[in-house]
């Protein structure tokens, strides 16, 4: 075998001043032998710690060993075991927070740890040209119904349904895959690949019915009556606004209304699609997580000249990933570091004119262990923009919760379930994702739906068997 | 895939079509609302239900020919379908028995307003309705409010059927003759702030249903919010009705107007479209 590289195999990535013009992947994939290449610098660790700290628990060195032999359905056998997303969770997951933290490669000297993202991503990719094999669910083992179809929904409806159960999964949007389809951009996550992945998850026999809102359209006592269990997986969408002053104003947008027209409604292909997004040319926004970046990248391009972040703390506390803070400099977007907006200010005509903000230093930890950002007195500032999109956090949407009163909420208006066994307060209902833990992370959310669906399944077997539960 | 079962033009521009839909149907109450989607391109628009029958599953959505989708809505023809209709959405008019209650319609305001005027006299409300419109063309649904009012007074611009006014001046007259407990009124935007101020005058609560620019229509993007009573509201979740001395008028008709260069431009397109497609 040839040495060891220090660094990963490279991926091919269009060009930033060419890709901040279009909405087309920016990651190209690794060809069949870039990831042969990059398989053989897996240690093949006993005990990998890799698998350890991955929220799904996937075999890494068993896919990436037969991605090294070429034998690619293998290794796509070996990674469906433990996920059914996987060509998103290859593109999205913070890898390095996770699976490539631990790599033992990584933790020794000089080296880079093993592309384990990129790899899955080139086994999912090459699974997705394979003809898709239709499962018939007897649904024997029972009625399982999921609210929600973003990632956690459709992770516990996969193993359900391969566990024989017969699935419907809800979904109040007129398409299915929550935050993949409205939340994360094109040019990041393609919606060829997120439909092409659910469309395996039906393949496994589950049904998906989209334009029903539990709550409005069916009620949970309907979802009781007509099921054995049900798991709540509605995510944290509904978004927070500072409520500063000219929030009101025309131009100013919550990232989530940003979003959503441009992902959701196609909103950049405006006027083949009907959903108008407003053409801006000095775009400010405020945040500095994923969302933030991803809002910001959406702007540039849609043909705003400037583009800027507005973020409260420095760039060694940004939550956003790494490599999408590098992606979105690369691409020209520009940063205010400790700089707090204040006031959207009016142009006279009810429009936004521009963002003033306040400059910040950090002071004491809070809770979450990063330094307070705390307001330095008359450090006021302008940036001149006519659109303004707050990327500050999203919270519980109200709607099923508020028609469900018996279910138990914890202090910050989630669901209160059991992290170990998803369940809540309500035999029978379990729930998992962003509902329970606030705004997280897709394989975070894949991982709840994984537990959900083991934990359901025994549920269900106990009361078919006249067994108590709790 | 939602089918129409019926469409009739009610006036110029105006049109009602049955939608089968049998979920929504079954849950839907006065007050709420419907999103709909035409085709896979089009944008999700927002229709009162204003009637509804459970045991045949279908919705009625009237509509006004204002832009792209209601010019393309008002193609779909009997036995054609639509794409998406999610529903029952907002919260639903409180219905109770509130004495003599006074309901104010205009134009195709009259469609949203019709299933609480049917609503409240449902709940043994005695009932006084003013309907408004240009003229006698417009003004829709007369016969339905009737059946379900006590008093049915009709105002038009022009004065071909009913007499000639506002909607306000019907308003005075009869809180100058009459105790009314609660109003309700509902019509473009300017109409409604008039409404509540008239009301106001006479420290009659009074509330309106709001028709912001909507998305999702189920809470998740804040396009639609208002300020009611200094605070940011949903009006899809949290509205559609407001009281009318809360709603901060000026900042949510200047929301109205967000994309008007983008509707002009779609519309136009659409109109050039449909010419040269004969």
């Amino acid at each position: 075998m040839a040495k060891r590289s220090y660094t990963k195999t490279p991926m091919r990535e269009q060009a930033p001043e060419i890709r901040n013009q279009n909405f087309e992947e920016v990651a190209l994939g690794y060809t069949l032998a870039e990831g042969r290449l990059e398989a053989s610098r897996c240690l093949q660790c006993k005990n990998a710690p890799c698998i350890t700290n991955c929220p799904v628990m996937i075999d890494i060195p068993g896919f990436i060993k037969a991605v090294e032999e070429n034998n690619m359905p293998m290794a796509y056998e070996i990674l469906s075991r433990y996920t059914n997303l996987p060509a998103i969770c290859g593109r999205v997951c913070p890898q390095e927070k996770q699976c490539e933290m631990v790599c033992r490669l990584g933790r020794s000297k000089k080296f880079e740890p093993v592309a384990i993202g990129k790899l899955e991503r080139l086994v999912a990719d090459w699974s997705l040209e394979q003809p898709v094999e239709y499962n018939e669910v007897s649904g024997e083992k029972g009625r399982v119904a999921v609210i929600g179809s973003g990632p956690s929904g459709l992770t516990a409806a996969g193993d359900l349904a391969k566990l024989g159960y017969d699935v419907t999964v809800y979904e109040a949007l007129h398409a299915p895959g929550g935050v993949l389809t409205y939340g994360i951009p094109e040019f990041r996550l393609p919606k060829r690949i997120v439909k092409q992945e659910i469309e395996r998850i039906i393949a496994q026999g589950v049904k998906i019915e989209t334009n029903v809102v539990v709550g409005k359209t069916l009620t949970m006592d309907e979802i009781m009556t007509d099921f054995d269990a049900c798991y709540l997986s509605v995510g944290a969408g509904a978004p927070k606004f500072q409520g500063i002053k000219g929030t009101a104003l025309n131009g100013v947008y919550s990232s989530s209304e940003y979003l959503t027209r441009v992902n959701l409604m196609h909103g950049y292909q405006f006027p083949k699609y009907d959903t108008p997004v407003q053409e801006s040319k000095n775009v400010v926004v405020i945040g500095g997580g994923n969302v933030a970046m991803d809002a910001a990248r959406s702007a540039k391009r849609l043909g705003a000249e400037k583009v800027s972040i507005v973020y409260r703390r420095s760039l060694e506390e940004l939550p956003a990933r790494q490599e999408e803070y590098h992606h979105s400099v690369e691409e020209g977007i520009d940063y205010h570091w400790l700089s707090n907006p204040i006031e959207y200010i009016d142009d006279g005509t009810g429009r936004l004119a521009a963002v003033k903000c306040v400059q910040m230093e950090l002071g004491e930890p809070d809770e979450s262990g990063r330094r307070r950002p705390v307001t330095i007195p008359d450090s006021e500032f302008i940036i001149e923009a006519d659109t303004a999109i707050e990327a500050i956090g999203q919270g519980a949407n109200k709607v099923l919760l508020d028609t469900f009163p018996e279910l138990a909420l914890n202090k910050w208006g989630y669901i209160d379930a059991d992290e170990e066994t998803c369940a809540t307060s309500i035999p029978g209902i379990f729930a998992g994702g962003d509902i329970v833990t606030g705004a997280a992370t897709v394989i975070l959310a894949m991982g709840a739906g994984k537990i959900a669906a083991t934990e359901m399944d025994q549920y269900i077997q106990k009361i078919k068997q006249g067994e108590p539960v709790k | 895939m939602f089918k129409v079962l019926e469409r009739r033009e009610l006036a110029p521009t105006e049109y009602e079509i049955l939608v089968d839909a049998p979920r929504i149907a079954s849950k839907a109450k006065p007050g709420q609302f419907v999103i709909l989607r035409i085709d896979e391109y089009g944008e999700r628009i927002p229709l009162t239900i204003v009637d509804r029958d459970k045991h045949a599953g279908w919705i009625r959505l009237i509509f006004q020919v204002i832009g792209k989708s209601t010019a393309q809505l008002a193609t779909v023809t009997t036995g054609e379908y639509l794409k998406d209709v999610v529903g029952p959405l907002g919260k639903a008019t409180e219905i109770e028995n509130y004495g003599t209650v006074l309901l104010v319609g205009g134009g195709v305001g009259i469609a949203a307003l019709f299933p609480i005027v049917k609503g409240l006299k449902e709940a043994g409300n005695r009932v006084i309705t003013i309907l408004g419109a240009k003229n006698q063309n417009l003004l829709i649904l007369q016969e339905e409010c009737a059946q379900y009012s006590d008093e049915l007074i009709l105002m038009t611009d022009d004065g071909s059927i009913g007499k000639q006014g506002l909607v306000t001046d019907a308003m005075e007259e009869v809180f100058q003759r009459e105790k009314i407990s609660t109003v309700w009124a509902i019509g473009p935007s300017i109409m409604m702030k008039f409404c509540t101020l008239t009301a106001q005058k006479y420290k009659v609560p009074i509330y309106v249903s709001l028709n912001p620019i909507m998305i999702d229509g189920t809470g998740m993007c804040g396009g639609c919010r208002v300020t009611v009573a200094d605070s940011i509201k949903f009006a899809c979740v949290d509205g559609p009705e407001f009281l009318g001395e809360e709603v901060n008028w000026d900042e949510f008709v200047n929301r109205m107007q967000q994309y008007r260069p983008e509707e002009l431009l779609a519309n136009k397109r659409y109109e050039e479209q449909v010419i040269s497609n004969g």
